[in-house]
């Protein structure tokens, strides 16, 4: 049973039923979902949680379905890794990454679509749909087909070909959309009034999908044993994850999981190519102008985002901040998470890396705090974006004398200590007094 | 001008229904306020006290955003489509 009291207007306060609603019939404000905290307060409990799947299912009292077979390929609960090599090079002090690539389709978007899928087969929806940046396609596509459900996925064409493959493998319908992620919402948007016997998880069943990406705050806050981070980094697409991020962590300290409500000051980090909310952020402005998104973070290239109003209100009220980065420094951010702390993640990862570090250089991020910075999804979806500069250091024939003339020309000069003569773990060579021999031949025979 | 306009599921009780309903204007703002004189009640839910545009509220000239054409003073021609779509969607 869960603990949901209703939907309720974030703009206007009219309320609503838990059903498939999403925006408020009078002003168009987006509906959120509001629970009986005192109820989730008597209930849940840090041991309950403890004694719960390894997945985003231990935290269903603060979940907006009930379902004790809920649609789940194990999302959720994934790493979090400390990052003291990253943290080093940043001249930050504890930081830790939230490794999201872990998760089944290896983006965040199984947290929020496992929640969308289980409350949409409950509300009878046969059909689940979406408007996709691509993880989100996957994600759906993999639940769908995990659900038993029909699947009917919308994308922008030019989208990157490993997140393509994976949405069709798992045998939905996959719909091509000649123009931007924001063409595909406006259509999915529109279609929901054309065909609401559909599921859209991000339109109609969007108000249920979205809590899905609290999980992240009470994970991260289980995760270091029940206390929470100073400051938190989140890439910003619609705005939606950084909004329920800041909500999760307040929901632990409302219902007594916290002591109290935490003060985490959360960052949003955008792609330059794309950045409405870090734009509104610099001048100072409450209204998001859209934008026409060019840059290689597809996955947040969102010019139009929904949350973005909100988005910009938390960043404020928790005294984070907001930055954007070129697609190079994104190159480079990947790069950098992976050289350092053997994490590959996807070009939004490398946007949150990437304004990491700008943000640890102005002093905004600072070394006194326990950081957090969300990593959202793997870098094999967004391999191209890498493979034009990314090649072997060297190319021989199999040979010992062309490996040794690799080292001398192509190994740089950092490496020279690990030589022939080099500097590691002493290798046992055998000892001719105790060695066994081969073959020894019997004395008799002698 | 006529200009043809498609109406959400959560606006279509104004309409009696209808997803499609057509007006005369010769700007975005004009069509607008046509529909609100066609279909009282349009109004209070598309603009604020203002009279701008509530936040949440989309519209798109033949399929493109209003706000990259100029918002509610962009000229319509006749036969283009304008849809109202909530901004609630998507990411």
């Amino acid at each position: 049973m869960d603990f949901v009291a209703g939907l309720r207007c974030r703009e206007c306060g009219r309320g609503y039923p838990a059903e498939a609603l999403h925006v408020c019939d009078f002003c168009f404000g987006p509906l959120e979902v509001t629970y009986d905290y005192e109820r989730i307060a008597a209930t849940v409990t840090r041991e309950r949680i403890a004694a719960g799947p390894r997945t985003i299912w231990r935290y269903a009292d603060l979940l907006p379905v009930a379902d004790p077979a809920p649609v789940d390929l194990g999302a959720g609960f994934t790493p979090l890794v400390r990052a003291d090599r990253l943290a080093a090079e940043l001249g930050l002090g504890e930081l830790w990454i939230k490794d999201d690539t872990a998760n089944p389709t290896g983006s965040f978007k199984d947290r929020v679509v496992s929640v969308a899928l289980t409350k949409a087969r409950q509300l009878g929806f046969k059909v689940a749909a979406c408007a996709s940046t691509g993880n989100l396609a996957n994600s759906v596509a993999a639940h769908a087909a995990r659900a038993g459900m029909e699947s009917v996925v919308l994308i922008p064409a030019d989208l990157e070909r490993a997140k393509v493959t994976m949405t069709t493998v798992y045998g939905g319908r996959v719909v091509a959309v000649e123009g931007t992620y924001d063409d595909v919402n406006r259509l999915c948007a529109e279609l929901t009034s054309e065909r609401p016997s559909w599921a859209f998880v991000n339109v109609n069943v969007r108000t249920y999908y979205a809590e899905g990406s609290k999980t992240l705050a009470f994970e991260v806050a289980e995760q270091l044993g029940w206390q929470a981070p100073d400051h938190v980094v989140v890439p910003i697409g619609s705005g939606s994850q950084l909004t329920k991020v800041a909500k999760g962590f307040e929901e632990l300290g409302r219902v007594g999981l916290l002591d109290e409500v935490p003060s985490v000051r959360i960052s949003g980090a955008q792609a330059a190519g794309c950045s409405p909310v870090a734009t509104a952020f610099a001048d100072g402005v409450d209204a998001i102008r859209p934008v026409k998104p060019a840059t290689i973070a597809k996955s947040l290239a969102i010019g139009n985002p929904a949350d973005g109003w909100y988005a910009l209100d938390v960043i404020r009220r928790t005294g984070g901040s907001c930055a954007a980065v070129t697609d190079d420094e994104v190159l480079e951010g990947i790069r950098l998470l992976a050289r350092t702390e053997g994490i590959f993640a996807e070009t939004a990862g490398g946007v949150t890396i990437a304004t990491l570090a700008k943000l640890a250089a102005a002093g905004v991020v600072r070394p006194d705090e326990r950081v957090v910075a969300l990593v959202t999804g793997h870098g094999l979806k967004t391999v191209e974006a890498l493979t034009a500069s990314e090649e072997p250091t060297v190319t021989i024939a199999p040979t010992l004398d062309a490996f040794d003339q690799a080292f001398d020309q192509a190994f740089d000069d950092s490496f020279a200590e690990h030589g022939r003569a080099g500097t590691g773990p002493t290798v046992a060579t055998a000892d001719p007094a105790t060695a066994p021999t081969r073959n020894p031949a019997p004395r008799s025979a002698r | 001008m006529s200009i043809s306009i498609r109406v959400p599921a959560q606006l279509r009780t104004l309409t009696g229904g209808a997803g499609e309903v057509s007006v005369e204007g010769a700007t975005v703002g004009e069509a607008l306020k046509a529909l609100d004189v066609a279909h009282p009640g349009f109004g209070e839910r598309l603009f604020d006290d203002s009279g701008n545009l509530r936040r949440f509220v989309n519209v798109f000239l033949a399929d493109e955003d209003v706000r990259f054409l100029g918002g509610l003073d962009a000229a319509v021609a006749d036969g283009q489509t304008l849809s109202v779509v909530p901004a609630v969607a998507g990411g």
